[in-house]
């Protein structure tokens, strides 16, 4: 079918070479070249295959307990005394995290590919727990890449990887956090392209990547688009969601982009703040660069040289983020704001009180601006926020801040 | 084609012997050590010169290449420098090509226009760029085509019948045929494949075809001579700078000569190649 793009949509991304504007691209070694025009070429074919589509979604129902509710914050909204706040509850999917809808589609594109061994990367260990989860359900070999810093401070995940049968490999390299384990799982791919899939966790990375995962992200936003409708006759006023590499985000995002009156807000890990070096904020405090096959906003200094990120949540911990979330940015389609290390642990307390909710410390930056916003806006006006992932994994490193021993 | 390159490749052909090209990272240990190993590797029978650009996440090499790049970085190198450090190269040597070898995001952030003007001013022969595949031409290869810089490209195992084309499109200078999946320093492969892979690869081109990764020792170097154009070196020569430096890792009196040796015996390995295939 011939169709001419629609160019007041912002959903039609990305064009065939995998760009978002400037953004985007197949930055890679020749080696890994085949690999993923081969990875684009099944993606076309199962995106409109029936059978696909059915097994996504029966394990979708069964396995991973979509749709999630749509939930009503109705203590945290007395409390800001402004704009309803509405949850996506992303944190109640089985393995505890929005991380398990991409897995579990990309398991199934690696099963259609005849691959035999899955790798992939993490940072706070949720992506590696998402993935062990569905290689376990598959009955395939699975290697985890994992920075040895996080590797320590993230324990209770390196263990459930574990015992989910995963290899959890600790990365030294760098300063072994998230993008020195993207290293290592690149270059365990290049070594071993016939029988691997690289299952990579979030919306970034060479083309066909940031395409495929928010595909496979984007049923948060679908199904939250539906609920809204259903319980308020009408769309959010607002959608916030936190940004690391951009995955819960995109999924959240895409399906309210062309919806003009919706505001988007993504929020961005401001760490111990954006005038020292200790940050993740790229859109905010970055610059366009190519780095792990995408061409996007990265924190790096004067010579082109990567800088590494600080946040107090693992997951947010990169010092990239996603091609779209740098188009979107670079639009002014959705906008972007930093959230520091403390404001994030106040709005995970805070939840934790009101609502009974333990939020993962990623959300909890959401969290943190949708305190400040909302007492901003009328009672009459929503806000739809995507809470990706429960804070279990993080009690440990809230009790240390806090001085609790556990 | 630079006149350089060109040249080179047109007398070895004419001597009957393969190309020793060797790699080493700008810079490492520190810039006037990396300098004199630039200038030793001439003289103890390079042919070609592939001058590594440091980058803090180099996805497609192995740990030795990546903490050489550390080294670098941390004693200060910068792309502007490892600029300079051909063009301080080329007042003493205007023979031998300078490829000059790394990522491109030092290069996104130099700016490309500027890059190429500063890298044809300092006399460079040829870019490699490790994560620039065809598909992304635009960004620096067409540019530097015509600004006479060869664009050589890595053409690797899982490059079929089908890719090749795409792969020598806008390719210039040489092939590099990278003789295995996986990154650098891993070890040899059968070199009677390798023999196999430069033939297919012929049927499509003109150009040399340089094999690397992997290359150890003399006899590799003579093994994979025997069937190809050149035999590049890298892993090696850059363990031997390592196993040289003191233990703050500073260069120490056995770092150049350490090198020399090194490279002397692979060019013997080299010039043995065609002898013994000629056997």
């Amino acid at each position: 079918m011939n169709q001419s793009p629609n160019l007041n949509s912002f959903r039609e991304g990305p064009d065939e070479d995998g760009r978002f504007g400037i953004f985007g691209g197949r930055f890679v070694a020749e080696t890994l070249m085949p690999l993923i025009l081969d990875l684009q070429d099944e993606w076309n074919k199962a995106k409109t295959d029936p059978a696909f589509q059915a097994e996504l979604k029966d394990l979708g129902a069964h396995y991973i307990g979509r749709p999630s509710p749509l939930y009503y914050a109705e203590r945290l909204t007395q409390h800001l005394g402004g704009a309803k706040i509405y949850f996506k509850r992303e944190e109640l999917n089985h393995t505890g995290s929005h991380k398990i809808n991409n897995c579990i589609g990309q398991i199934l594109l690696a099963k259609r590919m005849g691959k035999t061994r899955i790798i992939a990367e993490t940072g706070a260990g949720q992506h590696g727990v998402a993935s062990a989860t569905v290689a376990a359900r598959f009955g395939l070999p699975c290697v985890v890449y994992m920075g040895a810093t996080d590797v320590e401070r993230q324990a209770p995940n390196v263990f459930r990887m574990k015992l989910l049968g995963a290899e959890v490999k600790p990365v030294t390299a760098g300063s072994g956090t998230l993008k020195d384990a993207m290293n290592e799982a690149l270059r365990d791919w290049v070594t071993n392209v016939d029988d691997t899939y690289y299952l990579i966790g979030t919306a970034a990375g060479p083309h066909p990547y940031p395409e495929l995962v928010r595909d496979f992200q984007s049923v948060i936003g679908t199904e939250a688009r539906e609920q809204i409708l259903a319980a308020e006759g009408r769309l959010p006023d607002m959608v916030i969601a936190a940004v690391g590499g951009g995955s819960n985000a995109i999924g959240i995002f895409h399906p309210f982009l062309d919806d003009k009156d919706v505001q988007i807000v993504g929020v961005e890990a401001g760490g111990r703040g954006l005038e020292g070096e200790e940050h993740c904020a790229s859109l905010t405090a970055g610059s366009p660069g190519v780095l792990h096959g995408n061409r996007t906003y990265l924190l790096q200094d004067e010579d082109g040289q990567i800088k590494e990120g600080h946040s107090i949540s693992a997951g947010l911990d990169y010092p990239g983020i996603g091609p779209e979330h740098a188009w979107l940015h670079d639009i002014g389609r959705a906008e972007y704001v930093p959230i520091m290390d403390d404001e994030a642990l106040e709005a995970f307390q805070l939840l934790t009180k009101l609502e009974g909710i333990i939020p993962a410390l990623e959300p909890s930056h959401a969290i943190a601006e949708v305190i400040k916003r909302a007492p901003k806006m009328g009672k009459d006006q929503i806000i739809l926020m995507n809470l990706s992932g429960r804070g279990d994994k993080d009690i440990f490193t809230v009790g240390k801040i806090l001085g609790m021993e556990l | 084609m630079t006149a350089r390159m060109d040249k080179r490749f047109a007398d070895l052909a004419a001597e009957g012997r393969p190309a020793l090209v060797t790699y080493f990272m700008g810079g490492d240990p520190d810039y006037a050590s990396s300098l004199e190993i630039m200038k030793a590797l001439p003289k103890a029978g390079s042919d070609v010169i592939e001058l590594g650009m440091p980058f803090s996440d180099p996805m497609a090499d192995g740990p030795a290449i990546q903490v050489a790049g550390q080294r670098a970085l941390k004693a200060g190198q910068t792309l502007a420098k490892t600029i300079q450090m051909a063009r301080d190269f080329r007042r003493e040597d205007d023979a031998t090509p300078i490829v000059m070898m790394g990522y491109y995001n030092p290069i996104y952030i130099y700016g490309v226009e500027r890059f190429l003007d500063d890298a044809v001013e300092a006399g460079i022969d040829g870019l490699i760029v490790v994560d620039l595949p065809p598909e992304m031409d635009d960004e620096l290869c067409i540019p530097a085509l015509a600004r006479g810089i060869n664009f050589i490209r890595l053409a690797t195992p899982t490059t079929d019948e089908k890719r090749l084309p795409t792969v020598l499109k806008n390719t210039s200078g040489f092939v590099y045929y990278v003789s295995m999946n996986g990154i650098t320093g891993s070890a040899l492969p059968d070199p009677s494949l390798i023999g196999d892979a430069v033939g297919r690869i012929k049927a499509h081109t003109n150009l040399p075809v340089c094999v690397g990764f992997g290359v150890k020792t003399a006899e590799h170097a003579r093994a994979i001579g025997a069937s190809a154009d050149g035999v590049v070196v890298g892993t090696t020569i850059v363990n031997q700078i390592a196993s040289s430096l003191t233990a703050d890792g500073k260069a120490s009196a056995a770092t150049v000569p350490g090198v020399e040796t090194l490279v002397r015996s692979l060019a013997s390995g080299v010039r043995a190649s065609r002898l013994a295939a000629a056997e």
